[in-house]
């Protein structure tokens, strides 16, 4: 049986269990190429689980994660990553003690074995792809600043660069604009559209004014399942989701 | 040139502390103290190749490990057992009931030697061992912890646990091992008296050179990307991870690089001091020299042979005077590094250097070397 | 090695060497308890621990010295009252302890186990200067002598059965405290999430300070259940800590059934190997069993599943 399909992402019957509550329940769910595609729903809808387990983070208990038709659940975190998968924490992980250019450049794709790490060498190739992230970023002007220093903000937007410095094809965000100033959002929702061109994205976010700039495509998760997807009005007007956010 | 200086001496501040270092235990000591105060010197270096092993393991990579005294014990004794080999003639040995072998073996009815016993005829073979069979003991436990992702105090647990059980078996095989007394009555290298004054030099000279050389190959490893790597493990493992780096991999070569320093620093030891025993192999050895690390700094590879060379020395006073004394002495100083002082002796330099000699001042921050922070996943400290 | 014996022989052996596991297991199980409450509920390594637990013996053995000199009439008594001591003796000391140095550590767990050391130190030093270098043993009244013999082969000692019986009673309150008390449900929230309980109104601190003295007094309560085993040094402890923690990580930190599941395995099988290959070998493999099985399963027999 041929089980490839065009997706960036399938995600077929997923479900995981800890010790018999299933956080994530028989999800289907499939990315296209270049889409930017936000998944919302309400605390413990099973949403950082969902990323946890593309990333490799947390085994799932059943089903399959095919990004770019390679079965992920078998691998390794550092192999998910190497196969193009690039993930942003919801707290930014960055290391504070660095300045931002060494934050990058500990996260350039290049000398990742022991070997590679003794003998890589800070070279104008390297130099020139963070001096290219960090101006995306909007951090050129402070590559020397320890990345501690920075604002809330800032942080989350070197996380970011981190990511696109391995240019990976799926990027996955988990509230991305979380802790962030109005003009910020503004400046994070121009850097996403950028940035989704030519590959796909994956946004956690609860933020509707920002997911309503973004998203191509919305999918609401509920109780582990998928309660709808759909572009941004559709699921808006969705009775079953209008249910589950304003009821009870 | 520039290779030299940044990558290997760690620029003008690290440039400025090796050669002190050097000087001091190639020039110095040498020319202040007699050779029985400098055979003694050597000892305490040999502990100092622990030290700085803890440095690069604990001090960067945030992995304690309270088995050191393990790898510097199998160093010891392989060195042990050629020498004892060699000591062992047949016709050194001809009043024993099986000649050839080592007396403790005879004395507990063995008449050939362990198949393990064998290689050790050969020095070159005796080297390469030492070289080799620690580091790759440490990488068959680190493949089997590291890859399972065991961690902080397990690891240090479970190190503590591998030093008690080697301890027991040396002790219980006496006649494999010689036992709770060690291998003792070791003479000659290759028909040379190790006992002599001028083999006591050499060994002493040969003993700093390699400590030296030690230095240097950490520095270079921790200035490069595997250096900052280290830090970024102990502090945020799992960005690591998800930025596409096999975490087990670097921490199973550091482990298995820490456990090679520290059996050089072992075989020396033996060939020092003219024996080994399983008092340097068991918890207390491991655990002290771990604090021989605190006391220098922990990030410190300079800082470690000081702190290893002041605490010994005390020890070496104190007991001689007030052996009372001494374990409250230690006791305390365990607790007030910890509690007081956690950046040890390089803090103290790093702090007050730069108001002595001024000319440190424009790049007192050359490498960043972070400050103590506190961990709460217990992977690691600093 | 079975070879050599008849089945009935063998089943006295296992019979015998089981009884006499029991004095180990129970010891253990008593030092564990205390070590899991810190480590599990507060993630302190305290390598101490078995300095308290000398602290607790050497309690027992002042007693005993006091009562034959003092009141030789109440000897038949003393030991009850010893086992009390040693626990408030040990407790006072840890709660000093936790006061003094442990409460600036808290976030810093390697560091704590590099300063419980330093006390460990400190108190070994302590001990020879007070007690003097030799191992002492208390006097023991004479109900705990002697032992019960249901066959000609079997010989239960009475002292083991006490140690046991104490050993459950002491179980069985620590999971009452732990499990059924207000107090345990601090203690339990705490452990869960520290900056939340104080948030309540917990005073954590206090928490804190009173788990560890609870932990050490327990071990206390080993010591003094160790005279019945064997004598007392200045070294004592440190012969145990290594064992005991081994007790605590492969039982899984945070579960109590673990615990006592794990003590029990652990006794049983270096005692029942001691009498078929040296005990130093019946150590060597019971540690290198519990090394191998901790790298195929490092969270424990009986660790929670939680989300991570």
């Amino acid at each position: 049986m041929d089980t490839n399909t065009n997706f960036t992402l399938a995600i077929e019957d997923l479900t995981v269990s800890f010790d018999g509550f299933k956080a994530v329940d028989a999800l289907n769910f499939y990315l296209d190429k270049n889409e930017l595609h936000v998944v919302i729903g309400p605390n413990g809808a099973g949403k950082t689980t969902v990323l946890d387990l593309i990333c490799g983070k947390t085994k799932s208990t059943e089903g399959s994660i095919k990004f770019l038709n390679k079965e992920l659940t078998k691998m390794a975190e550092h192999e998910i990553v190497r196969a193009g998968v690039g993930r942003k924490f919801q707290t930014p992980s960055i290391y504070e003690n660095l300045s931002v250019l060494e934050n990058l450049e500990i996260s350039y794709p290049y000398g990742r074995g022991v070997y590679g790490s003794l003998t890589f060498k800070r070279n104008k190739t390297v130099l020139d792809k963070i001096h290219e992230i960090a101006k995306q970023i909007m951090l050129d002007d402070a590559l020397d600043t320890e990345a501690g220093l920075l604002s809330h903000g800032q942080k989350q937007w070197l996380e970011i660069g981190m990511l696109l410095i391995q240019d990976p094809q799926l990027l996955m965000l988990d509230e991305p604009v979380a802790g962030m100033s109005v003009k910020e959002r503004e400046q994070t929702a121009e850097l996403l559209n950028k940035i989704s061109e030519g590959r796909s994205v994956l946004v956690i976010e609860h933020d509707m004014e920002f997911v309503e700039r973004i998203a191509d495509k919305v999918t609401v998760l509920h109780q582990g399942k998928i309660l709808a997807t759909g572009d941004m009005e559709t699921v808006q007007n969705d009775p079953k989701v209008i249910e589950v956010y304003l009821g009870h | 040139m520039n290779f030299v200086y940044e990558k290997l001496m760690g620029g003008k501040q690290g440039l400025l502390g090796f050669v002190l270092l050097a000087a001091l235990i190639l020039v110095i000591m040498p020319m202040f103290f007699d050779i029985f105060r400098l055979n003694l010197i050597g000892k305490y270096l040999t502990y100092a190749f622990a030290a700085v092993s803890l440095v690069l393991l604990w001090g960067y990579g945030g992995i304690l490990s309270l088995g050191q005294g393990v790898f510097f014990g199998l160093g010891g004794y392989g060195m042990a057992m050629f020498l004892k080999l060699e000591a062992s003639s047949p016709e050194n040995t001809k009043i024993q009931s099986t000649p050839g072998i080592p007396d403790f073996m005879d004395w507990n009815q063995i008449t050939e030697l362990p198949w393990f016993w064998v290689p050790f005829e050969s020095f070159t073979l005796t080297i390469i061992a030492i070289l080799t069979l620690p580091a790759l003991f440490a990488y068959i436990i680190g493949k089997a912890m590291f890859t399972r992702r065991v961690g902080g105090v397990y690891f240090a647990i479970i190190t503590q646990v591998i030093a008690v059980i080697l301890t027991i078996l040396i002790v219980g095989q006496q006649g494999f091992t010689g036992g709770i007394n060690g291998i003792t009555d070791l003479r000659t290298l290759n028909g040379w008296d190790i006992t002599s004054d001028s083999a006591k030099y050499f060994f002493y000279f040969l003993n700093a050179g390699l400590l030296l050389t030690v230095i240097v190959i950490s520095r270079f490893i921790l200035t490069s990307k595997f250096g900052s790597l280290l830090l970024a493990m102990r502090d945020k493992e799992d960005r690591v991870r998800f930025s596409g780096y096999d975490v087990a991999h670097f921490k199973i070569f550091i482990f298995s690089f820490a456990a090679m320093i520290s059996a050089i620093g072992g075989a020396m030891f033996t060939l020092q001091v003219g024996f080994m025993s399983p008092s340097f192999v068991g918890i207390v050895p491991s655990i002290e020299m771990v604090i021989f690390a605190a006391v220098g700094g922990r990030i410190s590879l300079i800082g470690a042979v000081y702190g290893t060379l002041m605490i010994n020395a005390g020890k070496t006073a104190f007991s001689e005077s007030f052996p009372e004394l001494w374990l409250f002495l230690m006791g305390g100083l365990f607790i007030s590094v910890v509690m007081f002082f956690p950046n040890g002796l390089a803090g103290l330099w790093n702090d007050y250097a730069p108001r002595v000699f001024p000319f440190l001042k424009e790049k007192a921050k050359t490498k960043d070397v972070p400050p103590v922070v506190t961990d709460e996943t217990g992977k690691g400290t600093v | 090695m079975f070879d050599e014996y008849t089945y009935s022989e063998l089943g006295s052996i296992f019979a015998m060497q089981g009884f006499a596991g029991i004095s180990l297991f129970s010891v253990l199980l008593l030092m564990a308890l205390g070590l899991a409450i810190i480590f599990g509920q507060m993630g302190v390594i305290n390598m101490a621990h078995g300095e308290f637990m000398a602290v607790g013996a050497y309690t027992t053995y002042f007693m005993s010295t006091l009562t034959e000199t003092y009141f030789p009439s109440l000897m038949p008594y003393y030991f009850l009252v010893a086992i009390v001591v040693a626990f408030c003796v040990a407790g006072v000391l840890g709660y000093l302890a936790e006061y003094a140095l442990i409460r600036h550590l808290y976030k810093r767990p390697l560091d704590t186990l590099l300063a419980t050391w330093g006390l460990s130190l400190i108190m070994q030093q302590s001990f020879r200067t007070l007690f003097g270098a030799r191992e002492v043993s208390p006097t023991l009244p004479d109900w705990l002598l002697g032992s019960y013999q249901p066959t000609d082969t079997i010989d239960i000692p009475l002292n083991g059965m006490f140690v046991l019986a104490l050993t459950a009673v002491v179980t069985l309150g620590v999971f009452y405290l732990l499990y059924k008390s207000s107090w345990g449900l601090r203690v339990r929230a705490t452990t869960q999430n520290r900056v939340m309980s104080g948030a309540v109104g917990i005073n954590t601190k206090s928490v804190d300070r009173y788990t560890f003295a609870l932990g050490c007094g327990i071990a206390g309560i080993a010591g003094a259940a160790f005279t019945t085993i064997a004598s007392t040094g200045p070294t004592t402890g440190t012969l145990y800590i290594v064992d005991t923690f081994m007790v605590v990580v492969f039982g899984g930190a945070a579960s109590l059934i673990g615990t006592i599941v794990s003590a029990f395995s652990i006794a049983q099988a270096q005692s029942l190997l001691e009498f078929f290959i040296s005990g130093s070998m019946a150590k060597v493999y019971t540690l290198f069993a519990l090394v191998l099985i901790l790298m195929f399963k490092p969270e424990g027999l009986f660790a929670s599943k939680v989300r991570r």
